[in-house]
């Protein structure tokens, strides 16, 4: 690839991320060495870089979002591990793998936001967890429900299953 | 366990990543690697229960851990420590050892760490995701630091089910380090970056290319011994090569910056850069009683006075030991005693007599 401002080839991959906090505009800049020199030297103009997590998460949640809606949204839970999403946005920190698939149309922006991407590209594992182990999740934690209910009929039925399971991965 | 290195032993001792050798070794400290993984059969940590969080230590311990079982990815002689039966003391020792992180330390309820003999290795379980791996190197090495965590990974993934999505990547417990899971950081020792005041600059410019800034322990920017670990913020998007050679780049330059900035001193203060290092040594020399915030900036300006040749009886891994050593839960430890904060620098102050003296009339180990 080729520097954007002159011919020598581009060593400097830049993500610029301009734009009022409604439309934000991520922006490859392709430099070489010496261009990114030029570049970096620039007069500041004020950034502010969403380094933190609950900063973005404030920042997304606030734009163009009734109260009502925004209620709406907090009270989702996952399925596997019971989380709301109010304690997610409270926290900043997901209850378990499920939550990227349950709360997926809320955190898509905000990955978006974070690292100017949505896909992952890189090493992948050789082998993949079947979904089964994500039901393992939720089990476990039914069990632990039932047991805290006293319904040891349901509770034990739930542990045959887990064992059953466990026994398969 | 594959225990033959026992806990006490690493009093003694330093960590391999200290020994100031590998390229670029008199700006460039360290090279570190962390990888993000998590089980797909249990919540995230903060919705663990105890028991979930017992059952995942003991996972590793038998499945990992046990008999030498990290052999297999190449690591030969290991410790395995249960960090929450530690006293306070022992954990903070791990920490400024950058063995364990500040969180790990805190939390209350089976966590452990694994490490190799020589430190370059850890692995520490329910932190903030269930496993935490990190590789440390010595100088600027981040691409064998990387064939190596890497191998690790492979070997623990042939064992365990990890928590990965086909369009995601490695699922982390916050969305920040989804992707790749992986933080890539290089420690630079920037002092004549500091006296020269041209640190904000350099700092404004990182961020912008989406890099991170911060000091030895984590701190902000009034590191701690001028010492700076610049390391990726983004982790989902870019393949694990690509977020290496983007702090591999900039690197270079940054040294490059320094080194501008260190003969610009020479040339234009000669005399008060000398005047400063040479009082720096005479008062670690010297001192009675001294606190680690001043000691780490003395031994800051002594480091740089051995690489600018102004000091020569002293050696590059002595120093960097001391930066170390020095520290509250190091001196503890090596006195093998509590101590309050004015014995702590009683105690600091002694050891920087004994050690520089020692190196300085020729006995170097
Ligand atoms: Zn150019
Ligand atoms: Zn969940």
């Amino acid at each position: 690839m080729k520097c954007q401002h002159c011919e020598k080839p581009a060593t400097f991959h830049i993500t610029e991320i301009t734009g009022s906090e409604e439309e934000r505009e991520v922006q490859e800049v392709h430099l070489c060495e010496g261009c990114f020199r030029e570049y970096i030297n620039q007069p500041e103009e004020p950034v502010e870089p969403n380094a933190s997590l609950l900063g973005a998460l404030a920042q997304q949640f606030k734009i163009g979002k009734t109260a009502e809606k925004l209620a709406k949204l907090d009270a989702q839970t996952c399925p596997m591990c019971g989380i709301s999403f109010q304690e997610f946005r409270q926290i900043g920190r997901l209850g378990c793998p499920h939550d990227y698939e349950a709360f997926g149309a809320e955190l898509e922006p905000l990955l978006l936001n974070i690292h100017g991407a949505t896909e992952h590209k890189g090493k992948r594992p050789k082998r993949n967890a079947s979904r089964r182990q994500s039901e393992l999740l939720r089990l476990r934690r039914e069990m632990q429900e039932a047991i805290e209910k006293e319904d040891y009929e349901r509770a034990s039925e739930l542990r045959d299953e887990i064992r059953k399971i466990e026994a398969e991965t | 366990m594959g225990a033959t290195v026992k806990f006490d032993d690493l009093t003694e001792r330093c960590g391999e990543w200290l020994r100031g050798s590998g390229p670029e070794a008199d700006i460039v400290m360290s090279s570190r690697i962390r990888l993000a993984r998590n089980l797909a059969d249990f919540p995230f940590i903060r919705r663990c229960t105890l028991a979930d969080r017992q059952a995942i230590v003991k996972n590793f311990q038998q499945r990992i851990f046990k008999d030498g079982g990290l052999q297999q990815a190449g690591i030969d002689k290991y410790l395995v420590i249960d960090v929450d039966k530690l006293e306070r003391v022992d954990r903070q020792f791990l920490v400024e050892r950058q063995l364990i992180s500040r969180e790990l330390a805190e939390s209350e309820g089976a966590t452990c760490v694994a490490l190799n003999e020589t430190e370059t290795f850890s692995v520490m379980v329910n932190e903030e995701d269930h496993l935490r791996l990190q590789v440390m190197h010595s100088g600027l090495d981040l691409h064998n630091a990387w064939e190596r965590i890497n191998r690790i990974d492979d070997f623990l993934e042939s064992r365990l089910s990890y928590a990965f999505d086909d369009r995601l990547g490695y699922l982390t417990a916050c969305p920040t380090n989804v992707g790749t899971g992986m933080r890539v950081s290089v420690m630079l020792h920037l002092p004549a970056l500091v006296l020269t005041k041209q640190l904000e600059k350099v700092f404004r410019a990182l961020q912008k290319i989406s890099l991170a800034v911060r000091g030895l322990y984590g701190e902000g920017s009034q590191a701690s011994g001028h010492f700076y670990q610049i390391s990726n913020q983004i982790t989902l998007g870019r393949s694990e090569e690509e977020l290496i050679d983007q702090v591999a780049e900039v690197v270079p330059m940054l040294i490059e910056y320094e080194r501008k900035a260190r003969q610009f001193l020479v040339k234009e203060s000669q005399k008060d850069l000398h005047d400063r290092v040479s009082r720096a040594y005479a008062l670690l020399c010297g001192a009675q009683t001294i606190s680690s915030e001043e000691t780490m900036d003395l031994l800051s300006s002594v480091r740089m006075g051995i690489n600018l040749g102004l000091i020569h009886d002293l050696e590059i891994p002595v120093v960097n030991k001391l930066f170390i050593h020095t520290q509250p839960a190091h001196l503890q430890k090596i006195r093998g005693a509590a101590l309050d904060r004015a014995d702590r620098n009683i105690e600091r102050a002694v050891y920087l007599r004994q050690h520089l003296r020692q190196d300085g009339e020729g006995n170097k180990n």
